[in-house]
């Protein structure tokens, strides 16, 4: 029972990082129907940005709370910039250019991004500082929930909600939605649709920042590369939900997490990958649209 | 009016630079150390990046704006008009002669360069036939396959391993790798039938995913990711020759692969069946309205594909002698399909010189040694922002009817 416990809970602080990025990935194709591969990349800046402060404020000698908290807000803004900057750059030029050419344009995007990161900083591994501190009342479910991963479902689930009620209830959630049913109809009746666009990139950028500073602390390294394995898998979960669906992507984070985490537990840890992918090919083809997609008959 | 643009532009770069010189300002400037608690600060960084980005965005803001204006001016024009030059190209009197002219050049290369400039070349004719065959795939039948190298894979597999095990020889190999990328690809295929557009290009990425991981970590099998060494070189009627002369035979086998694709794909593309694929790729429903296959052309598409693929590996195989899961990652796989976007959609020429684009531009670049990859993605950022259709754009066949014989 511990075992399946602790089982449970690495898949779910595992899941809610893949479900924050995958937020990103489905919020972005709602919207003007592009897989952000560069969306990886902006969580991997993500969690240097909060290295870069960590490393700054411990040289100072903060309290780790307090670093984390600063961290999180100026990697959170940081990135939020760096995704609307992208989007400037690469794919507001394209909206009306054939459909994979901004998808080509991305992956020239996260290369540069990746090369740019490993220059400016260093190719290797760097050690993330400890800043999720050891809570004492946690000691009672020590063995199979750590603070750091209670910390990482406690903090997605806090900005999950955040997110769904910023959609639901504020105008430009309202915009947001709008856009996505029908971006020429939303224009007509007065969305500012570059305002929407830009928006969206700087909230899923946002998001994904929180889960590399929350990764980074977490596991305790980052290197340049690892927001490539990480952009597939979140958008393997954001497409395992049903692409373009919010609830879609949190659901499919989560089974993707705890898939992971089950198979390697209980069958074999080498192929933990594969289960992933074997997991959204079997779905798919049982549910060509995913979890939560919509199923849309086919207009001629 | 122009000093008044001019100013504009500068304006505008100068906003840019200091977003961007903002932007970078903490990863450009502040190199930390987590384990001695150091901070370095380089500030010097900072100025090279907000210069550097002011002359970028400046001469980025005036190319931007010619380009919107001449697609303005596009827009208003009814007919299509042809450039000079596709014209002169399309011209049999012209085009005949400057392919063999190229053919030509092609055939005299390795006597002329060294055997390292052909060595490379040879890469980027494997590439240009992987893109062609993607080309199938992804330009003609409108089908995004994010896991193409996977049958890359297994071509090269299908080589390592017959050869490893029973001594199969190249020439004896290279049909059967066809045979299984053709399978492989009909084996994809058929699940992925159902899905459309970019669930079809996911499932494809797993699967390219799945076929990587498992060469990895099936060691009994794939030998993990050590990989397979000393894979024979391919046989010349038994006769020995040495590693200089073997790669000017290498490339002799690829020229005459490459000629031979080019001219099955550019076949393939006028017939019924590629046909078949252009409506499939422009509109589904229609197109089985038409009566059309749709199942059968989308697994033509996929098998074809997958075969050139295949032969691909089993070349790639006996070229390098030593294969490892690492040869066959996503990036390889973005790689080809960026062949196939940059060149142009659906156009042989186009994909061909996307291929060599692709190819050279980093071996060219070796000089930049550790900037290659920036400028490489930033090349391809450009490229699709100023020429989102490619560098050459696809012509469609166009049937002249004889109206004066027949009326």
């Amino acid at each position: 029972m511990e075992y399946f416990l602790q089982l449970f809970f690495g898949g779910l602080s595992r899941g809610s990082v893949y479900a924050l990025i995958a937020l990103g990935y489905t919020m972005v194709y709602g919207i003007i129907e592009l897989i952000n591969f560069a969306h990886g990349e902006i969580y991997m800046i993500g969690a240097f940005m909060g290295l870069i402060v960590a490393g700054v404020l411990t040289a100072l000698g903060w309290p780790a709370l307090s670093i984390l908290a600063i961290a999180l807000v100026v990697s959170v803004l940081y990135s939020a910039a760096y995704g609307y900057t992208v989007e400037k750059i690469a794919y507001k030029p394209l909206r009306n250019a054939p459909r994979l050419a901004p998808l080509i344009s991305a992956i020239g995007m996260s290369i540069l991004l990746q090369n740019y990161i490993m220059l400016a900083q260093t190719p290797d591994f760097l050690p993330f500082p400890r800043l999720i501190p050891e809570l004492e009342f946690m000691d009672r479910f020590s063995n199979y929930l750590g603070t750091s991963d209670m910390f990482i479902i406690v903090t997605s689930l806090v900005v999950m909600i955040a997110l769904t009620f910023f959609i639901k209830f504020t105008r430009m959630g309202k915009a947001m939605r709008a856009t996505a049913q029908n971006r020429k109809m939303a224009m007509l009746v007065g969305v500012n649709v570059d305002q929407v666009i830009s928006a969206t990139f700087v909230i899923g950028s946002s998001l994904a920042a929180v889960g590399g500073v929350l990764i980074g602390a977490h596991v305790g390294q980052i290197n340049f590369a690892i927001g490539f394995l990480a952009g597939i898998k979140a958008f393997t979960a954001a497409v395992l939900g049903g692409i373009g669906s919010i609830p879609g992507a949190v659901l499919g984070g989560l089974v993707l997490g705890w898939a992971e985490s089950f198979a390697t537990g209980y069958v074999s840890s080498d192929y933990e990958d594969v289960f992933a992918f074997l997991l959204l090919v079997v779905i798919l083809i049982f549910r060509p649209a995913g979890l939560l997609g919509k199923q849309r008959a086919q207009k001629v | 009016m122009v000093a008044a643009n001019i100013i504009k532009h500068l304006k505008g770069a100068l906003i840019a630079s200091i977003w961007l010189a903002f932007l970078t300002l903490p990863i450009m400037v502040i190199r930390v150390d987590t384990v001695e608690k150091t901070v370095t600060w380089r500030w010097m960084h900072l100025a090279y990046m907000a210069v550097g980005s002011f002359v970028l965005a400046f001469i980025w803001n005036i190319f931007l704006e010619r380009r919107d204006r001449g697609q303005a001016k596009k827009a208003l024009e009814t007919v299509e008009r042809v450039s000079a030059l596709s014209q002169f190209l399309s011209d049999p009197r012209f085009a005949r002669p400057l392919m063999a002219f190229g053919f030509l050049v092609a055939a005299a290369f390795p006597w002329f360069f060294s055997m390292y400039q052909t060595n490379i070349l040879v890469s980027a004719l494997i590439y240009v036939v992987l893109g062609l065959g993607l080309n199938i795939t992804v330009g003609l039948a409108g089908l995004l396959d994010l896991g193409y190298v996977a049958f890359y894979a297994v071509g090269a597999y299908t080589y390592a391993l017959l050869n490893y095990h029973f001594h199969l020889g190249f020439w004896a190999v290279l049909p059967m790798g066809a045979v299984m990328g053709a399978f492989f690809g009909i084996l994809l295929g058929f699940p992925v039938l159902r899905l459309r557009g970019d669930y079809l290009a996911i499932v494809t990425l797993g699967f390219g995913q799945i076929i990587r991981l498992v060469l990895e970590n099936w060691s009994a099998f794939s030998f993990g990711p050590s990989g397979i060494s000393n894979i024979d070189r391919p046989g010349l009627f038994g006769i020995t020759y040495s590693v200089e002369q073997a790669t000017t035979y290498m490339y002799y086998i690829m020229l005459a692969l490459v000629v031979l694709t080019i001219f099955v794909t550019a076949r393939l593309k006028d017939s019924r069946i590629g046909r078949a694929w252009l409506a499939l790729r422009e509109d589904e429903i229609a197109c089985q309205a038409m009566g059309i296959d749709n199942t059968r052309a989308k697994l033509m598409a996929f098998a074809l594909g997958a075969t050139l693929a295949s032969l691909m590996g089993v070349v790639f195989a006996a070229k390098t002698t030593f294969i490892n899961p690492a040869s066959f990652t996503f990036m390889e796989s973005a790689m080809i399909l960026a062949i196939v976007v940059l060149g142009g959609m659906g156009s042989v020429l186009g994909v061909i010189l996307g291929a060599f684009m692709l190819m050279l531009l980093p071996e060219y670049l070796r000089a930049f040694s550790e900037y290659r990859m920036l400028i490489f993605g930033a090349t391809m950022v450009l490229i699709m922002v100023f020429r989102p259709q490619g560098l050459v754009r696809a012509k469609r066949k166009v049937y002249k009817i004889n109206t004066e014989a027949a009326g």
